[in-house]
C-alpha cells in the first residue's frame, strides 16, 4: 500500500509520471497552475475518483518519482 | 507509511530552468542521489559545460566549476591532477563534447585521466536554438538542417563511445538512456559504477545517455521518449561498450 | 654564491619552480622549446604535474583547472600559440584565477619564422581575447630579469587574481648568461587551496565555490566588470616598474623593451661617445605601462624615439603617455628582423642633428 505527494505549483506538466504508472493512478489535472501547465495530479486526491479502490492500487513502487524530473513527487508505502 | 523517494540532500530545491519533460533535469537528480549514497558531496568538484546545463552549479550543493565550450575535460584534468583524492567529473552535452571538445576529449582519454564523463546526447543543440549537433541522425530536421540531415553536406552520426572505446586509456564506457523508468535506474546504476571506478584509481570513466529534448524534436516528452527507443538506441545501441 | 650558465627558457622553468609552481601544460612550439623540455622533468623531479598536452588550446585550459583548483599553474608558447589560448586566458580573467603565461615571441602574423619579434605587444597588452580585462605583462631583458620576474609574476598573479603574462622573444629564451640559481632539490611548494579561500578543494567544513564567468542577471556581469576595473586601477597606480638611463640630462630619450633594450644601450653608449644626449626609458612592466612616470620625462628631454622589433605597437602607448607635448619618433623592424647598434645611432643622428646629415639608411 502506497501514496505518494505531487508539489502541484513545481510540476511543468511533462506527463510522465502519468505514463509510467503501471497502475494508471496519476491523470493531467484540468485546471492549470501557476506555471501555466496542465500538472499531474494523483488520482485517488481528486474528486471524481473511485477512492476505495484507487488508494488499494498505489503500490509505492516509484516509478513516477524516478522519471519526474522535476522531483515533484514523494513517495510513501 | 514511510518516505521512499525524495529529492536528494545535494540537489539544491530550486526550481529548474530546464524545458518541461528534459532529460538533463532527471540526469541531474540521478548524479546527486548517487554521490548522497556514496557520501561523496564535500570531496566532489564538478565541471559544468556549455549548453543547456551551463548553469548545473546552480543545483548542484557541491564544487563547481565553469569551462570554456569543450574544453571541459581539460579543466577537469586540471582540477584531478591538483587534487587525485578528490572525486572529479565533466558533464557535457554533444555540442561540447563531440563538436567543439573532440580533441579534448580524445587526448584526455588517451592520457588515462581518472575523470569521469558524463556526457548527455539530446541529438541537437539546445542552448542555442536547436541547430544539428554531431550526433543528429540522418534525415533529423534541426535549425540548420531544415531540410533534415543530408549526409552529403552534413556527414554522419558520431559515436562517441565507441569512438573513445578505441583507446586503451579509456576503461569503462556505458550508453544508456532516460526514457523510461528502467532505463532511468540503469544510468544511475552507470553513474554510480563510473564514480566508484574513478574512486577506486581505475582511470577514465564515460556514461553515455541518451537524453530526449522535446522543444528541439518537436515531439511531447511521451514521444520523446519513444523517439529515443525507436530511433535514437538503433543508431547508438545501450549497453557496455568497454570495461576494462 | 656560485652563478651558472643557463638559457633563458630554462631559467623560466627553474625559476617557477621555485615559486612554488606545481602544474605545467604546454606544446611545443619554437623557441620556447626549452621551456616545455626543462618542466617535463623538473615537474616530476619536484612532485608537481607536467602534462604535454594536445595543443596550445588544450594547455590554457588545463591551466584553468589548475588554478580554479588552486595551485600555482604555468603554460608557455610563442606567438601563434598564444593566440590559440586568448578564449582561456579571457576566461580566466572573468574567473579572477591566477596564472603565468609565457610568450617567447617570434616573427608574425601567420606562421611568420622562428626570428625574434616583439609584434605581439597588442595582444598581450590590449587583452588579445575577448571582453574588458588585461593581462599584466612583464618584460624582462636579461637572464637575470627573467629569474625575478617570473617569481614576480605568480606573487602578482596570486595577489590580484589575474593571469600575468611574461614577453619574451627568441633570443631571450635562447641566450645563456650567468644567473645565481642553486638548482637544488625543490620540493614545490604546496599551494593546494590552503590560503585561496575560493579555490576548488572539496566543499568539506565550508559552502561550496563556484568558479564561474558566466552572469545572466541584470547588472551582475557589469558589477564583476566594476571590481575588475577597480582591481586594474590599482594594479595601475601600484605596480608599474621601469629603469631609465641617462634620463636627467638626455635630449633624446630612446624608449625600448625587452632585447631590443639591450641594443639600445650599446647604441646609447656609442652616440654618447660622440656626445649626444640620449638616454632610454625601458618599461619593465608593458602592462601596467609606466605612463606617468614617462610622461615627466616629456618636461625637460625634446623628444622620443621609440625602437621595436614591430611595425610599431608600444609606440601608441607613448604617444597616449606623451600627449603630444614632444615629437615622437619610430623605429622598428617587422617580420623577425633585428635592428643594429649602428642602424639606431644613425636613426639618433637623423633625429640630434638633422640639418648637418645626409639622410643615408641602414
Amino acid at each position: 500500500m502506497g501514496k505518494i505527494t505531487i508539489d502541484r505549483d513545481a510540476c511543468k506538466g511533462c506527463g510522465l509520471c502519468s505514463i509510467n504508472c503501471p497502475e494508471k493512478l496519476i491523470i493531467m489535472d484540468e485546471s492549470m497552475n501557476v506555471r501555466g501547465v496542465h500538472p499531474a495530479r494523483f488520482r485517488p486526491d481528486a474528486q471524481s475518483a473511485d477512492l476505495a479502490t484507487d488508494e488499494q492500487k498505489c503500490k509505492g513502487c516509484k516509478m513516477c518519482a524516478i522519471m519526474c524530473p522535476e522531483v515533484c513527487i514523494e513517495v510513501y508505502r | 507509511m514511510k518516505k521512499v523517494f525524495e529529492r536528494p540532500a545535494s540537489l539544491r530545491a530550486v526550481p529548474t530552468h530546464y524545458c518541461s519533460g528534459c532529460g538533463h533535469s532527471i540526469v541531474h537528480r540521478l548524479i546527486c542521489e548517487v554521490i548522497d549514497e556514496l557520501g561523496i558531496r564535500e570531496d566532489v568538484i564538478a565541471v559544468c559545460p556549455v549548453g543547456c546545463a551551463v548553469i548545473a552549479y546552480e543545483y548542484w550543493d557541491f564544487d563547481c566549476s565553469e569551462a570554456p565550450h569543450g574544453r571541459t575535460p581539460c579543466v577537469a584534468t586540471g582540477i584531478k591532477r591538483v587534487h587525485p583524492d578528490k572525486v572529479v567529473f565533466s558533464y557535457q552535452g554533444d555540442g561540447d563534447l563531440a563538436a567543439i571538445g573532440t580533441a579534448e576529449i580524445i587526448h584526455t582519454a588517451n592520457r588515462g585521466e581518472n575523470i569521469t564523463v558524463f556526457f548527455i546526447n539530446n541529438g541537437v543543440y539546445g542552448m542555442t536554438n536547436g541547430q544539428m549537433a554531431p550526433t543528429t541522425l540522418i534525415g533529423q530536421k534541426t535549425s540548420t538542417s531544415i531540410h533534415g540531415r543530408d549526409i552529403a553536406r552534413d556527414g554522419y552520426p558520431m559515436k562517441m563511445s565507441e569512438l573513445l572505446s578505441q583507446l586503451p586509456g579509456a576503461k569503462y564506457i556505458e550508453r544508456v538512456s532516460v526514457d523510461n523508468p528502467a532505463n532511468v535506474l540503469k544510468t544511475k546504476a552507470a553513474i554510480k559504477k563510473a564514480l566508484k571506478h574513478q574512486m577506486e584509481g581505475k582511470g577514465f570513466s564515460l556514461v553515455e545517455i541518451l537524453s530526449p529534448c522535446p522543444t528541439y524534436w518537436g515531439l511531447s516528452p511521451k514521444d520523446a521518449c519513444r523517439r529515443i527507443e525507436d530511433e535514437m538506441s538503433k543508431v547508438f545501441p545501450l549497453g557496455v561498450i568497454k570495461d576494462a | 654564491m656560485a652563478k651558472i650558465l643557463m638559457c633563458g627558457n630554462e631559467v623560466i622553468g627553474e625559476a617557477a619552480v621555485h615559486a612554488g609552481c606545481t602544474f605545467y601544460a604546454g606544446y611545443p612550439i619554437t623557441p620556447q622549446n626549452e621551456l616545455t623540455h626543462y618542466m617535463s622533468f623538473r615537474m616530476q623531479e619536484s612532485g608537481g604535474t607536467f602534462i604535454q598536452a594536445e595543443s596550445e588550446l588544450a594547455a590554457i585550459n588545463l591551466v584553468l583547472g589548475a588554478a580554479a583548483a588552486g595551485a600555482r599553474a604555468m603554460t608557455s608558447s610563442s606567438s601563434p600559440g598564444i593566440s590559440l589560448k586568448q578564449e582561456g586566458i579571457s576566461y580566466m580573467a572573468a574567473c579572477q584565477l591566477p596564472a603565468v603565461i609565457v610568450n617567447m615571441m617570434r616573427g608574425g602574423p601567420g606562421l611568420g619564422n622562428i626570428a625574434p619579434s616583439q609584434a605581439d605587444y597588442f595582444q598581450a597588452t590590449r587583452g588579445g581575447g575577448h571582453g574588458d580585462y588585461r593581462t599584466m605583462v612583464l618584460a624582462p631583458s636579461t637572464v637575470e630579469e627573467v629569474w625575478n620576474l617570473t617569481q614576480l609574476a605568480f606573487d602578482l598573479a596570486d595577489e590580484y587574481r589575474n593571469p600575468v603574462m611574461i614577453l619574451g622573444d627568441g633570443i631571450l629564451g635562447q641566450m645563456m648568461e650567468p644567473v645565481e640559481v642553486v638548482r637544488r632539490h625543490v620540493q614545490a611548494k604546496n599551494a593546494a587551496g590552503t590560503h585561496k579561500p575560493w579555490a576548488l578543494t572539496g566543499c568539506k567544513g565550508r559552502k561550496p565555490n563556484v568558479i564561474r564567468s558566466l552572469f545572466l542577471g541584470e547588472g551582475e556581469l557589469e558589477e564583476l566588470n566594476r571590481i575588475m576595473q577597480m582591481k586594474y586601477d590599482k594594479i595601475k597606480s601600484k605596480e608599474p616598474r621601469f629603469e631609465s638611463l641617462y634620463t636627467e640630462d638626455s635630449d633624446l630619450v630612446i624608449v625600448a623593451y625587452g632585447t631590443t633594450s639591450r641594443i639600445v644601450r650599446s647604441a646609447i653608449s656609442k652616440a654618447r661617445h660622440e656626445h649626444l644626449h640620449v638616454g632610454m626609458f625601458r618599461p619593465i612592466t608593458l602592462w601596467p605601462f609606466p605612463e606617468a612616470q614617462l610622461q615627466k620625462l616629456a618636461k625637460k628631454s625634446k623628444a622620443f624615439l621609440v625602437v621595436e622589433m614591430s611595425a610599431g605597437q608600444m609606440v601608441d602607448d607613448v604617444k597616449l603617455s606623451i600627449l603630444g607635448q614632444r615629437p615622437i619618433h619610430f623605429y622598428g623592424r617587422a617580420g623577425g628582423g633585428v635592428p643594429t647598434e649602428e642602424a639606431i645611432v644613425e636613426v639618433i643622428k637623423d633625429i640630434l642633428k638633422p640639418k648637418s646629415r645626409k639622410r643615408v639608411y641602414a
